[in-house]
């Protein structure tokens, strides 16, 4: 390696200098390419570490306390005699209790109901952090006990919802509040929490213990702060509580933990975006890995000129490899700038998915970082068309058509190094060398893919020029196809961007398409839950009287698993070898029975018993076919039923699959009529209302007799389902949008690495006599041509990946609408054409010997 | 004692393999040439001329035979040495000048005085290129240049190392009749000032007339080799001087 001495030799440096004097302002093009996705990479990692930062620093804050206990059901006794004897006496801790639950809203004076998400908490909550309100002070109000009502705090999307304000009253339940404030933010609960449904913050002392004592989705929690938390091995803790709640469905979390498991998510979240601006720096890397080949062409004549003056092949080529160093540390010390600019506005995008307050700081070691990686992979796409400067022959000064013979192995060797180089960053973003691999393969196939539709896409076109078309036609379209052209270049890095846009745009109206299925001609659209035995009749009378129809009364009956196969689940759920998920064993079945399978529903196996139970073995029970797989059973299998005491066998009767698109209920296990009648049970009612007055004439209704009664809108859930779409299409279109700076910059580098040549020819042809618009038509259908070609490779990509990801992972119907892709491809031309002409400006309108001498 | 010759060609072979077989460019070459001397090589296009040019001066490597320049023997070198042997003692013109676009008149001929680490680099190119009469074109690019300029550019730079051999390649051949003779005359005026030996390529009779031996190839192979003489030309054995 007689070239990395050469590097240190000062007349390489100076060679490189004066070498690049006509070319500077092109090598800081073809590095702005590459500097998009350092820039993405920098600002990720250093907002990432910020994020981190941030977490570790507040993760007391994010809890609110230093432990917290939490569970399905009210605590008993022996389970406060075990907190009592573990937490409370030993570490003289103070303890806040609360309750959280879906309940539905009115406030009265407009007679306006919303579906919340109700916290109802004791004074102490929450020991560290603050809870923000508008006006400030809303916290203290919640726990005045001398106000005439108790306080509420409400999030400011219901009141604005609502037209309600401060000083409004609000019922839940069967009990009134008083709006304190609007609440701005609350310890530990990230923005996109009110996604779900908008907060309501109440006293835990004057909650309608009816919403309690019927309600079925209650979550308890306990909350501890500790006198000696700085002394308390807090995971030790945890853990030693969590071998005594966990069998009881309960469990313990720590502001340490906590603080961690926001840390795993913090890191899969920045090894996402970090991969995803990797795309971007690829694609600006294979932008000036082919300007750098046309520019390395540019130069062997040179080179040869060396050659015979004096110069071995090392310090010839170390004058190259100087420069491609120097492009490196360009692309490095731009992206590291533009990156902590980028960071800047990484808040906006993120941090709504953040449960704590991220200040934006420069972190040092990921920008080195990113700037690393960025030279890294900048140098190496830079050297590899560079490397044939060390096989120009000394001859080729003499014969120009002199050439380097046979192959040359480092070209093969630095492809690999870029290969590993893409491997152990993806690696080390996801700590997975299976991801890595998987990202490696991705990209290599995406872009053998692209390469592979943009040859058979412009292969095609030249076979099928019409003869007949004009002159300046079939010249525009051949000049596609001049030697050294950057055709293929651009139909791959346009083809990506327009692959990446159109595959996300597709996806998301496949997803919306999906939830909006739900919502057409006359299917169920309103859905109320938590009903209790003795109010089914009542509610359903109700109903009817506002001339509505009941579509399904649905029995729903709370149960565990106890066995599987003979084997206890607490068994298996200790044991990580059986292959189960824990999830499966541990969850609450909510089950239903009936003689009839439902119209999302199909038989798939055994037979769905369509009859009373006569009593006889075990019950046969229908289990949905994806739950059958996650237990590993089969039909005939034995699962035994804990039905809140009650042992209950059963067998795998049938197998069912369920369309669950559809917002109706639907069931993982249906049990036949006969066996569950007598078990604590609440029952769901399911209408269709068709307008957004009667639901609401509905929703008033429901509230107003049964408090605890749940109702939910399937419109609701359409613009729940809507705004979290936005949020994440929101996230990958700010990535996105450095593929596509990335690329259009590679559409400049393209047009200027081959303005001379254009430059030739159009002097050529305007010798010849062509005039002006002659030359501006086969300009214009070079580039528009070069647009079309790049956006149907990449929008046959993209049809293919979201057909695929629609067929395989949606599981829905895919449908093209043909808007976006005309949309893309006038955009795309239209860009093309764009940046094109503004790169030939000047050529047609002065003297044809000008140009060349100024060109020179 | 004899003094060895600066250039030495011993049975000089090339090939080239094509598609149609073996296509021989030069067949049983050899001269020699003494220190001080001037050769013109003439011939037809595609009489091994440029061929025979690259391969005397280390640019190629021939099928069989030898070339010994000052006493070394080419086939013996690596392509380093060779260019280092180059950078010592051999000078370049090109018809097609070569001088690097990117580089002022100043730097092009600096390179090769550079890159024999040489401290005057600077001073000497200024001193040639004043002595080619470009002193006040120093910074300029050659795009800047005209024809006979840039040549005279390229002149300075083949003598900047004052080489003990020079090789020119057709070097009027791009110039217009004016141009063309005033860089004939710097040429050999510079050759006769530095004792240089020249082996000289073209097409032009006038010029190889001033040389003072004609080496005339047709077919690869050498037809005659005629010294001249200030008075009389006198033609010369085709065979090469005994050594």
């Amino acid at each position: 390696m007689s070239w990395i001495t050469a590097l240190f030799d000062g007349w390489a440096w100076r060679m490189a200098w004066r070498d690049s004097r006509h070319g500077r302002r092109r090598l800081v093009l073809y590095a702005a390419s590459m500097t998009v996705g350092v820039a993405a990479l920098v600002a990720i990692g250093s907002y990432g570490n910020n994020m981190r930062r941030a977490v570790a620093s507040q993760a007391k804050t994010m809890v609110g306390a230093d432990l917290r206990i939490s569970g399905r059901h009210a605590f008993e006794p022996e389970v406060e005699a075990f907190l009592a004897a573990k937490v409370t006496e030993p570490h003289q801790a103070e303890r806040a209790d609360s309750v959280s639950f879906t309940s539905m809203v009115a406030f009265p004076h407009g007679d306006e109901v919303r579906l919340a998400q109700v916290r109802a908490v004791e004074a102490g909550f929450p020991f560290y952090g603050e809870v923000i309100t508008d006006p400030p002070g809303g916290r203290a109000l919640l726990h005045d006990a001398g106000a005439s009502l108790p306080y509420a705090l409400a999030d400011p999307a219901l009141l604005a919802q609502l037209g309600a304000e401060r000083g409004d009253v609000l019922t839940v339940g069967s009990r009134e509040y008083l709006v304190a404030a609007s609440l701005i933010s609350v310890p530990g609960e990230s923005a996109r929490l009110a996604l779900f449904g908008p907060r309501i913050y109440l006293p835990r002392a004057s909650l309608d213990p009816d919403l309690l004592a019927r309600g079925s989705r209650v979550r308890h929690q306990a909350m501890f702060r500790l006198s000696n938390a700085a002394a308390v091995d807090l995971d030790a803790l945890r853990d030693e509580l969590n071998a005594e709640l966990r069998p009881r469905r309960m469990g313990a979390s720590t502001s340490q933990s906590t603080g961690e498991g926001w840390a795993e998510s913090i890191d899969r979240m920045s090894g996402f975006l970090s991969l995803v601006s990797f795309v971007a720096l690829l694609l600006g890397g294979l932008g000036v890995g082919s300007s750098m080949h046309v520019y390395a062409r540019s130069k062997l004549d040179a080179v040869a000129t060396l050659r015979c003056l004096g110069a071995p092949a090392s310090r010839a080529f170390a004058v190259y490899l100087v420069q491609a160093t120097a492009l490196g540390l360009l692309v490095a010390l731009m992206g590291a700038l533009a990156g902590l600019g980028v960071q800047q506005l990484l808040p906006a995008v993120l941090a709504d998915l953040l449960p704590v307050d991220v200040a934006v700081s420069v972190e040092g070691r990921a920008v080195a970082m990113g700037a690393g990686v960025g030279f890294v992979v900048a140098l190496l796409f830079a050297l590899l068309p560079l490397l044939a400067v060390r096989r120009v022959p000394p001859l080729r000064a003499l014969r120009r058509a002199e050439q380097a013979s046979g192959r040359d192995r480092l070209v093969a060797v630095l492809i690999g190094g870029l290969v590993l180089a893409v491997f152990g960053f993806a690696w080390m973003q996801t700590e997975s060398w299976i991801v890595g691999l998987g990202f490696v393969l991705g990209v290599g196939i995406a872009y053998g893919v692209l390469i592979l539709l943009a040859t058979v896409v412009s292969g095609l076109l030249r076979r099928t020029v019409p003869r007949g078309l004009p002159y300046t036609w079939r010249q525009g379209l051949a000049n596609l196809y001049r030697p050294h052209n950057q055709t293929r270049l651009l139909m791959v890095t346009l083809g990506l961007v327009t692959f990446l846009v159109l595959t996300l745009h597709l996806t998301e109206e496949a997803l919306l398409q999906q939830v909006e299925f739900s919502d057409r001609n006359d299917r169920p659209n309103v859905v109320m839950f938590d009903i209790q035995s003795d109010q089914k009749q009542g509610l359903t009378e109700l109903v009817k009287s506002l001339g509505l129809p009941i579509r399904q009364d649905v029995p729903m009956v709370n149960m565990r698993l106890a066995s599987v196969r003979g084997v206890a689940t607490e068994d298996m759920r200790n044991a990580d070898e059986n292959g189960r998920p824990r999830w499966a064993l541990r969850r609450e079945f909510r089950t239903t029975y009936r003689d009839h399978i439902t119209d999302t529903e199909t038989v798939v196996g055994g037979t769905f018993l369509e009859a009373a139970w006569d009593g006889n073995g075990p019950v046969p029970v229908s289990v949905e076919v994806g739950m059958a797989e996650e237990l590993g059973v089969r039909l005939g299998d034995e699962l035994v039923w804990n039905v809140q005491g009650v042992v209950i066998p059963s067998v795998v009767g049938s197998l069912r699959e369920v369309d669950w698109r559809r917002v109706q209920t639907n069931f993982f296990v249906v049990f036949p009529p006969g066996v569950l009648e007598d078990a604590p049970q609440f029952h769901v009612l399911v209408t269709r209302a068709d307008t957004p007055q009667a639901i609401g004439d509905l929703q008033r209704a429901v509230v107003g007799a049964y408090p605890n009664v749940s109702l939910i809108d399937v419109t609701l859930i359409l613009s729940i389902a809507d705004a979290i779409l936005d949020r994440i299409a929101f996230v990958i279109r700010f990535m996105a949008l450095f593929c596509i700076v990335a690329g259009v910059l590679v559409l400049f580098a393209a047009v200027v690495v081959t303005r001379t040549q254009r430059i030739e020819e159009s002097v050529l042809l305007r010798t010849l006599g062509a005039v002006k618009s002659q030359v501006l038509t086969i300009m214009n259908v070079e580039y528009v041509m070069l647009g079309a070609l790049a956006t149907i490779t990449g929008a046959l990509l993209s049809l293919g990946a979201a057909w695929a990801l629609t067929r395989f992972v949606l599981d829905t119907e895919f449908v093209a609408s043909p808007w976006p892709l005309l949309v893309t491809l006038v955009t795309v031309c239209g860009l093309t054409w764009l940046v094109g002409r503004l790169h030939s400006r000047g050529i047609h309108t002065r003297p044809p010997l000008e140009i060349l001498r100024a060109e020179g | 004692m004899t003094q060895a010759p600066m250039l030495a060609v011993d049975a000089l072979h090339r090939t080239y393999a094509s598609g149609a077989g073996t296509l021989t460019v030069l067949r049983d070459v050899s001269f020699d040439l003494g220190r001080g001397e001037s050769l013109a090589i003439v011939g037809p296009s595609g009489s091994g001329k440029t061929t025979l040019l690259g391969l005397c001066a280390g640019l190629d490597q021939p099928t069989s035979g030898e070339v010994t320049l000052d006493g070394t023997a080419l086939s013996g070198l690596d392509q380093d040495a060779l260019a280092v042997l180059r950078r010592d003692r051999v000078g370049f013109v090109f018809q097609s000048f070569r001088l690097l676009s990117t580089l002022t008149a100043l730097e092009n001929v600096m390179v090769p005085a550079e890159l024999a680490g040489r401290r005057d680099a600077r001073k000497a190119a200024t001193e040639l290129l004043a002595a080619t009469g470009l002193g006040d074109r120093l910074d300029h690019h050659p795009g800047q240049l005209s024809g006979g300029e840039q040549q005279r550019v390229a002149l300075a730079r083949a003598f900047v190392n004052r080489p003990a051999l020079l090789f020119a390649d057709e070097p009027t051949g791009n110039l217009d009749g004016a141009s063309a003779e005033r860089v004939a005359d710097l040429l050999f005026d510079l050759q006769s000032r530095e004792g240089t030996t020249l082996v000289l390529v073209t097409h032009n009779d006038e010029l190889a007339e001033r040389t003072g031996r004609i080496l005339r190839l047709k077919d690869g192979a050498v037809v005659s080799d005629e010294s001249i003489a200030p008075s009389a030309p006198a033609v010369a054995a085709v065979h090469p001087a005994p050594r």
